[in-house]
């Protein structure tokens, strides 16, 4: 098992900030307004941190993806984590998609999908506080917090109470577990 | 009790919605829960969601209903299902085909689910135990006996406005006997710990044994009506009258209608509810009807979000269900 304590975690968040930073002021000759959106719930933990920084017009967009996930024939409706919230329109607007961990890119496909059916933004930007091995899917984070390379069963956890991270193996993952924790680098 | 409850796959999934007795606290939460992200659907410029896509949901309809069919044919849509409405009121079981057999054929054109309105008691349990494993029933009202989705969308509205349920003392007025709305609602309000149940009505109207489903009984509305919560209306239905059960519409609006006088004898918070459509002047005075106390248009809305939830609960384990049996039967 590995930790990743608040003062490290913050550190990434803090290189994110400045990336975001300086993507927001030099978007060279796309003047789009910038809202962000996080992906319930462990990206909407990151984004918060990171919306409280940058001094955005617009409040923290919440997506629920459950309803657009492609596993649900499979395992049925996720957790409830409560309704996406989009408090503002998505036409024409520059979105800075948030979310905690970024492995096989379907979650991202999936909030994509979502942002999609709201309207049509003009440009997305996807930021990630952990990429870690395992793609699926031709989708790239455009920031990253950190990069960590893990075996398929490692399994990485944002605790929002103090942003730190811990990636563990656990013995024996029981399926309900794993739906519950909601971030299955899905 | 899952293990023996039909609405139950051996798995302990819910597979058939069928009615809201026997199922527990946990459950119930778990649909409104669902239901309530739901609700965002409608924010957004394209309001379906690809849950469903590819499914094939059938509305069979035994009885005339076009409200709850709409809601079922709109929350299915919602969920990029494809629907088939089939109208068995004017179709082949006129013509002598068999409910079975029309289920076979239903079942041959490659149907996930059945949503059955009929006017006998037991019917969505009776097509449930006769369908293929893989489907899904789900209840859209049978005879006397339950309309599970209605109780559900009741239940819904009233945490919408009240939160908590532990407190609340929750008034029925009118034809509790025939009523399949006020017995889901009465099984879905004492699993969710509703402080009082109060159902009033003509005795004619009041079903024997009825305080053994937990409820008081009151004969006059006055007093009924006192520090109520939540005040839920029944429609009468015209063969009442015809059965002598009541004595005249007139008499009943002067003796049990919802008035705007007797409204004020509940908290001034209680909200008035019904399942429509409301017969003006008979159960409920238009301006009550009308009222800003009234939540009548707010639970026809509510009664999508709770379908889909309903609908995207019961199939979301279709696909497991299948290849466990593959893998039982390889």
């Amino acid at each position: 098992m590995t930790r990743y304590n608040t003062e490290q975690v913050g550190s990434w968040l803090q290189d994110m900030q400045q990336s975001l930073q300086h993507l927001i002021t030099d978007t060279s000759g796309d003047d789009s307004p910038v809202a962000m959106i996080g992906i319930k719930t462990g990206g909407v933990d990151v984004g918060k941190h990171l919306h409280k920084s940058l001094d955005l017009h617009e409040p923290l967009g919440e997506l629920n993806i459950s309803f657009y996930r492609d596993d649900f024939s499979t395992v049925g409706l996720h957790p409830v984590v409560g309704p996406s919230q989009v408090p503002f329109s998505i036409d024409g607007r520059h979105i800075i998609l948030v979310d905690d961990v970024l492995s096989t890119g379907r979650t991202v496909r999936a909030a994509m999908n979502e942002i999609f059916d709201y309207g049509r933004p003009s440009r997305i930007t996807l930021a990630v506080l952990i990429q870690r091995t395992g793609h699926e899917l031709p989708i790239r984070a455009d920031i990253i917090g950190q990069a960590i390379d893990l075996s398929d069963n490692m399994h990485v956890s944002l605790d929002p109470s103090d942003m730190s991270i811990t990636v563990s193996e656990p013995n024996r993952r029981e399926p309900d577990r794993r739906e519950a924790t909601g971030e299955q680098g899905l | 009790m899952k293990h023996n409850d039909p609405q139950f796959n051996r798995f302990g999934n819910l597979h058939h919605f069928l009615t809201l007795d026997g199922l527990d606290k946990q459950t119930l939460t778990g649909i409104l829960d669902a239901a309530e992200n739901f609700t965002s659907v409608n924010d957004k410029s394209i309001k379906n969601v690809p849950l469903l896509r590819g499914k094939t949901v059938a509305n069979l309809f035994f009885e005339n209903s076009t409200r709850t069919r709409t809601a079922f044919e709109l929350a299915a849509k919602r969920l990029s299902a494809d629907i088939l409405n089939i109208d068995l009121v004017s179709s082949s079981t006129k013509k002598g085909e068999s409910l079975l057999d029309t289920l076979r054929v239903l079942e041959s054109l490659q149907c996930d689910m059945f949503i059955v309105r009929h006017s006998d008691s037991g019917a969505a349990h009776f097509i449930a135990e006769h369908v293929a494993s893989t489907i899904n029933v789900v209840n859209g009202g049978d005879g006397q006996h339950s309309h599970p989705t209605q109780g559900m969308l009741d239940m819904f509205t009233i945490r919408r406005h009240k939160g908590d349920f532990e407190n609340l003392r929750v008034v029925i007025i009118g034809d509790i006997k025939h009523s399949r709305v006020a017995r889901s609602d009465i099984s879905a309000l004492r699993t969710l710990g509703v402080a009082e149940i109060r159902v009033v009505a003509p005795n004619t109207l009041i079903p024997e044994y009825v305080e053994e489903l937990g409820v008081k009984v009151y004969s006059k509305l006055e007093i009924a009506l006192k520090d109520a919560d939540v005040i839920m209306g029944l429609r009468l239905q015209n063969e009442r009258m015809n059965s002598a059960t009541v004595p005249s519409m007139g008499e009943f609006f002067r003796t049990y209608g919802l008035t705007e006088d007797r409204l004020k004898l509940a908290k001034s918070d209680a909200i008035v509810m019904h399942p429509g459509p409301t017969n003006r002047g008979v159960e409920i005075a238009a301006n009550v009807a009308d009222g800003k106390q009234a939540v009548i248009l707010e639970q026809v809305n509510y009664g999508i979000a709770v379908r889909m939830a309903v609908l995207s609960i019961t199939m979301g384990h279709g696909e497991a269900v299948r290849e466990a049996e593959m893998a039982v039967s390889s």
